[in-house]
């Protein structure tokens, strides 16, 4: 009982990894995309989609990535192109992912398909509790811990991570350097919406089998609060993304074992832990701040 | 490559051509999507934009959707004026409207006099407590009033849910989550012309949101407060200079476009609904975001988007019922267009050109 509860937690988390990871990327080369939650829909629907058609999950993941980043594609135009303001730029993104999604996602409701094989190790996923635990959970779950490795990496010990900080600290010192600003931005763009299409894929392919509308319930915007609450690290997103998860199906079980609390005051908890876990990482500005990009959210074009 | 240089001047013709763009170019872009999909774009673009307005009491109903988008925006062009985020309206507005119904369900038998200005202040106060969340923990402890206004949305709709279903249910609903009915001195009445006669659904509401964008007008072009908000929003260290304070600022257009929200939730439940349920509001509050950029921050401007985006969700209406598209379908409209508003502003501020990238210079820079 105590290792399926667990075993869902972090499935639960798995999408906001993806989801924070990324926008944690983008966040660093100095752009804010609040879009998240249109990414993560569009990547849902696309990947969903793909799958039934084609039968085939992977490619399913595939397509839900893809479609995440043709969606960034389009915010990464705009916001870097065109030097629109990115928190109305981002929120535009939320809505037209959301309507597009419910659009092309009409005709997928009422189907179902079965989730990601689970990647077993052989006889490592057959010791009693830890094998469970830790050896016996689906591709995605591994890639999720494999990408917050991958980007801790990249942006600590990697050329090129060093210059996506130094664009997202100082965009006129690093564009007198010769560095592209704006091409850097695009890509680190493209790879959040790479990232938020692979979580949303991860809600219809693996969490719940089906499509529904505006499924993500709010996800995206706790993946934006996880990069402020890891205060911009990769690894603490892991952290926050489990405490996350931890209280979300902490409200599923308070309700599947009758608490008295009314269903709904158990559902608000992940939103109200959201703003408690904002202030107590906020209050404090030098912790909150330390990693902060200082040009974040702030509009570049060459010829200021 | 795009590459954009500063106009000197912005001419007022282009000012004004911009919302009229993106609106034509939002109409090219959205056929070509339902193109796409496999309907019939010139049939979709006909639901949308001509059934809602076919009929002349339709028009009329056109200002009854528009009323809560009008009332609500001219609260956000405070708060987007001075540079602070509130996207939490649609919250807002929930607590409005349940801090009106309470008074209405409390003291039922007030009198109309009584009970019309009792319900609007409660409803204003419900809004404007729901919006000092994020703007006391902004300015008190500098967390993100992005984060916090959305996520108290999701906290209200669940509020407002249990609130329904559980204390303010009416015994006699036979289970379903309604509150009683509002007696008859706490609903808005419709408008009656003599002669003619009822004009469709058009609410006395109406009329107080036209007024109540006058006023948000008036307050913003002829005000202090006017100017200290658009001071701190243009040029934030010149308004720290001149001793304006940044939290004080944050603190009253949070407040402003709270209440706003919140007078817009009672008028929206007094006027056509007349009981509190789980759904009273389609996400005006988020609409409202459009419209406010639609009439680019401007709240007598607003009166108009507010018209313009009510027919787009009128006719996505429409549309549900002649072509069986889902309802959400609306929000591809309402995105494409910020998106189109947003670019138009870029044009509008800069000479925009485009050119290939210059291959040599990047040589040289990898050389280097």
């Amino acid at each position: 009982m105590l290792e399926d509860l667990i075993l869902t937690v972090l499935m639960t988390s798995v999408p906001l990894v993806y989801a924070a990871t990324g926008e944690l990327i983008v966040e660093r080369s100095g752009v804010l995309n609040l879009g998240v939650e249109g990414m993560m829909l569009m990547g849902a629907v696309s990947a969903f989609g793909i799958a039934m058609v084609s039968g085939s999950l992977v490619l399913g993941v595939i397509a839900g990535g893809l479609a995440g980043m043709l969606t960034a594609a389009l915010f990464g135009i705009l916001v870097l192109g065109f030097a629109t303001n990115q928190v109305a730029t981002g929120l535009a993104l939320t809505i037209f992912g959301a309507g597009l999604s419910g659009l092309l996602g009409a005709p997928l409701i009422g189907h179902a398909i079965e989730g990601l094989p689970v990647l077993r190790i052989p006889f490592l996923s057959e010791l009693p509790t830890v094998g469970k635990l830790v050896f016996s959970h689906d591709l995605m779950a591994y890639g999720a811990v494999i990408l917050v490795a991958a980007v801790a990496y990249f942006l600590k010990r990697t050329r090129a991570g060093l210059v996506l900080r130094a664009i997202g600290d100082n965009h006129d010192s690093a564009h007198a350097l010769g560095y592209s600003v704006l091409g850097v931005r695009f890509m680190a763009v493209l790879f959040g919406g790479l990232m938020a299409g692979f979580g949303g894929a991860y809600l219809p392919l693996m969490l719940t089998p089906h499509w529904a509308e505006g499924m993500t319930a709010g996800r995206g915007w706790i993946a934006l609060a996880l990069v402020v609450f890891a205060s911009w690290m990769p690894w603490r997103v892991l952290v926050g993304a489990l405490i996350f998860g931890g209280i979300t199906i902490m409200q599923l079980a308070g309700q599947a074992r009758g608490w008295t609390i009314p269903s709904q005051f158990l559902s608000m908890l992940p939103y109200l832990a959201t703003i408690v876990v904002l202030v107590l990482i906020s209050r404090n500005r030098e912790f909150s701040l330390a990693n902060s990009p200082a040009c974040l959210g702030r509009a570049f074009h060459a010829g200021k | 490559m795009i590459s954009l240089t500063p106009r000197k001047e912005i001419p007022l013709t282009l000012t004004l051509m911009t919302p009229l763009v993106a609106i034509a170019l939002t109409l090219v872009v959205g056929a070509a999507i339902f193109g796409i999909l496999g309907y019939d774009p010139l049939a979709a673009l006909y639901q949308f934009f001509i059934a809602p307005v076919s009929r002349p009491y339709q028009v009329a109903d056109l200002f009854v959707k528009a009323c809560p988008l009008i009332i609500i925006a001219s609260g956000l062009v405070f708060a987007y004026r001075a540079n602070v985020w509130n996207i939490g309206a649609e919250g807002q507005l929930i607590l409005g409207a349940m801090a009106a119904g309470f008074v209405a369900l409390t003291w039922p038998n007030l009198p109309g006099p009584v009970m019309m200005p009792a319900m609007i202040i409660a409803g204003m106060l419900g809004g404007l407590a729901w919006g000092m969340i994020p703007a006391l923990l902004k300015t008190r402890f500098n967390t993100n009033e992005i984060l916090v206004s959305l996520m108290l949305t999701y906290v209200a709709v669940l509020f407002i849910d249990w609130t329904v279903r559980g204390p303010w249910r009416d015994p006699m609903s036979f289970g379903f989550p309604l509150t009683p009915m509002y007696a008859d001195a706490a609903l808005i009445s419709r408008v009656e012309l003599p002669g003619i006669g009822r004009l469709g659904q058009l609410h006395w509401g109406v009329a107080g949101a036209l007024i109540f964008a006058l006023a948000a007008w008036f307050m913003l072009s002829r005000s202090i407060l006017g100017f200290q908000v658009k001071v701190m929003g243009d040029a934030p260290r010149a308004g720290r200079f001149a001793g304006f304070s940044p939290a004080m600022v944050t603190i009253m257009v949070m407040g402003i476009s709270g209440g706003a929200a919140g007078l817009a939730g009672m008028v929206e439940v007094s006027a056509n609904i007349g009981q509190l349920q789980p759904d009273i509001s389609f996400g005006y509050g988020f609409t409202a975001i459009i419209v406010a950029f639609l009439a680019r921050l401007n709240p007598l401007a607003v009166i108009i988007a507010g018209l313009v985006v009510a027919l787009a969700e009128l006719g996505g209406d429409s549309a549900q019922i002649a072509l069986a598209m889902p309802k959400v379908v609306t929000g591809v409209f309402k995105g494409i267009l910020l998106f189109m508003l947003l670019a138009g502003e870029t044009f509008n501020r800069y000479h925009v050109t485009f050119s290939l990238p210059h291959r040599a210079r990047m040589q040289g820079d990898s050389d280097a």
